[in-house]
């Protein structure tokens, strides 16, 4: 249990450093990341029931208002500095981490750049995004299928606090779960290969409509599979007809500027009406 | 398996809850889920059995409203109802419909003592 915000983690474990040590999560320095802890309410009414001795309590809360809470600290901590968030979420396989690798191998010298990786088990991922030279922070789940915006507050104190950065959160390799955890991020980006089957995003509905970006990896496959790109997107746009697609292939770099393009434009969208902290603060 | 996250929401916000109207147990839960909120009702229920030993909602009845999935047609401009967010609209084959309701997944009310 965690003295400070009263969380216990379970099994979720957060790295403490960046260049290979292993800590565990022990406290929370809560610096600068003011990480809301506090209850919001909707005012219950109650009426006595049947029984003299208990009561009906009308609550009329959202489920996930927990977590919600967490990802609005979380937004609120992304605007202050200027932040683009990316929530890069796929079923495993989808080619995440190499396209992941490969932006940042791209872009490092462009635009700060910092990954928070989630799996399941291993530092693996964390390992090889390190490799190109951006920082990552590993959170593993346990048993957990999802990050939610509560780890991900967390993970954050372990970040170095970047002005204008460009952060990347791997989701856990899932098409489910991940679509109904806000974690503060700007945009919610779907990778989907073309190996998988053009009908995902009827399958897994849930995702595609919460994501704004489509990306179609590994399309230089595309002569060896028996995949319809048209009706794979029409598929996407059924579910959620303001979605972006953009057809890529990571590892031989086909529509890649495409992509870096996209990251360029949201990124000057969200630097629009920053304003750099004071040196004193 | 993210029922089992949704179930230890609802503990966190019923937690919330007992301390603010003060009440010590838990009888039972009212859950509103809507039938597009992506949620498996069985897996829920086995979810919730598991999250609530040892918390106040120990021993408390889980009740499961569900909320149908209503959405308006653009073209036709009538409001049916819908089992998934990518349903054709009945009446005219139309889509994308605009969903009005069946995302909710909502702690509604609780029995307390």
């Amino acid at each position: 249990m965690c003295t400070t915000c009263g969380c216990n983690h379970g099994e979720t474990r957060i790295e403490g450093q960046f260049e290979g040590q292993r800590q565990e999560h022990t406290h929370h320095a809560h610096d600068g990341h003011e990480h809301s802890h506090t209850h919001d309410h909707s005012h219950a009414h109650h009426h006595t029931s049947e029984s003299s001795q208990s009561r009906i309590l009308q609550v009329e809360q959202d489920i996930l208002s927990k977590n919600n809470e967490y990802a609005s600290a979380n937004r609120r901590y992304f605007n202050d500095h200027g932040m683009l968030t990316l929530n890069l979420v796929s079923s495993p396989g989808s080619g995440k981490t190499t396209l992941l690798t490969q932006t940042l191998t791209t872009l490092q010298n462009e635009l700060s750049l910092a990954v928070i990786e989630g799996d399941q088990q291993t530092v693996l991922d964390a390992e090889r995004i390190r490799a190109t030279g951006v920082k990552a922070i590993q959170i593993n789940t346990g048993k957990g299928c999802h990050l939610d915006a509560h780890m991900v507050g967390h993970a954050l104190e372990n970040l170095e606090h970047q002005e204008k950065s460009v952060l990347f959160i791997e989701n856990v390799g899932n098409l489910v779960c991940p679509a109904a955890f806000d974690l503060g991020e700007s945009f919610k980006v779907v990778i989907l290969s073309v190996t998988e089957g053009e009908d995902k995003p009827l399958k897994y509905p849930d995702m595609f409509h919460a994501a704004q970006l489509m990306l179609l990896n590994k399309t230089d496959l595309l002569p060896y599979v028996d995949f319809d790109v048209d009706k794979c997107i029409d598929y996407a746009r059924r579910v959620n007809p303001g979605i972006q697609v953009l057809q890529v292939s990571a590892t031989k770099g086909d529509g890649m500027d495409q992509w870096y393009q996209w990251l360029r434009t949201v990124r000057e969208a969200a630097l629009i009406g920053y304003e750099p902290p004071t040196k004193e603060s | 398996m993210h029922e089992l996250s949704l179930c230890e929401g609802v503990v966190q916000v019923i937690e919330d809850q007992a301390h603010l109207e003060h009440f010590k147990t838990v009888k039972t839960v009212w859950l509103e889920i809507g039938v597009l909120a992506g949620v498996e009702i069985e897996a829920m229920r086995f979810g919730f059995e598991a999250v609530i030993k040892g918390s106040i909602v120990e021993g408390a009845k889980l009740e499961i409203i569900h909320q149908p999935g209503l959405a308006t047609c653009p073209s036709c401009c009538h409001t049916v109802e819908i089992t998934a967010r990518f349903d054709a609209c009945p009446d005219c084959g139309s889509y994308p419909l605009t969903i009005t309701s069946g995302e909710a997944m909502r702690i509604k009310e609780l029995e307390v003592a």
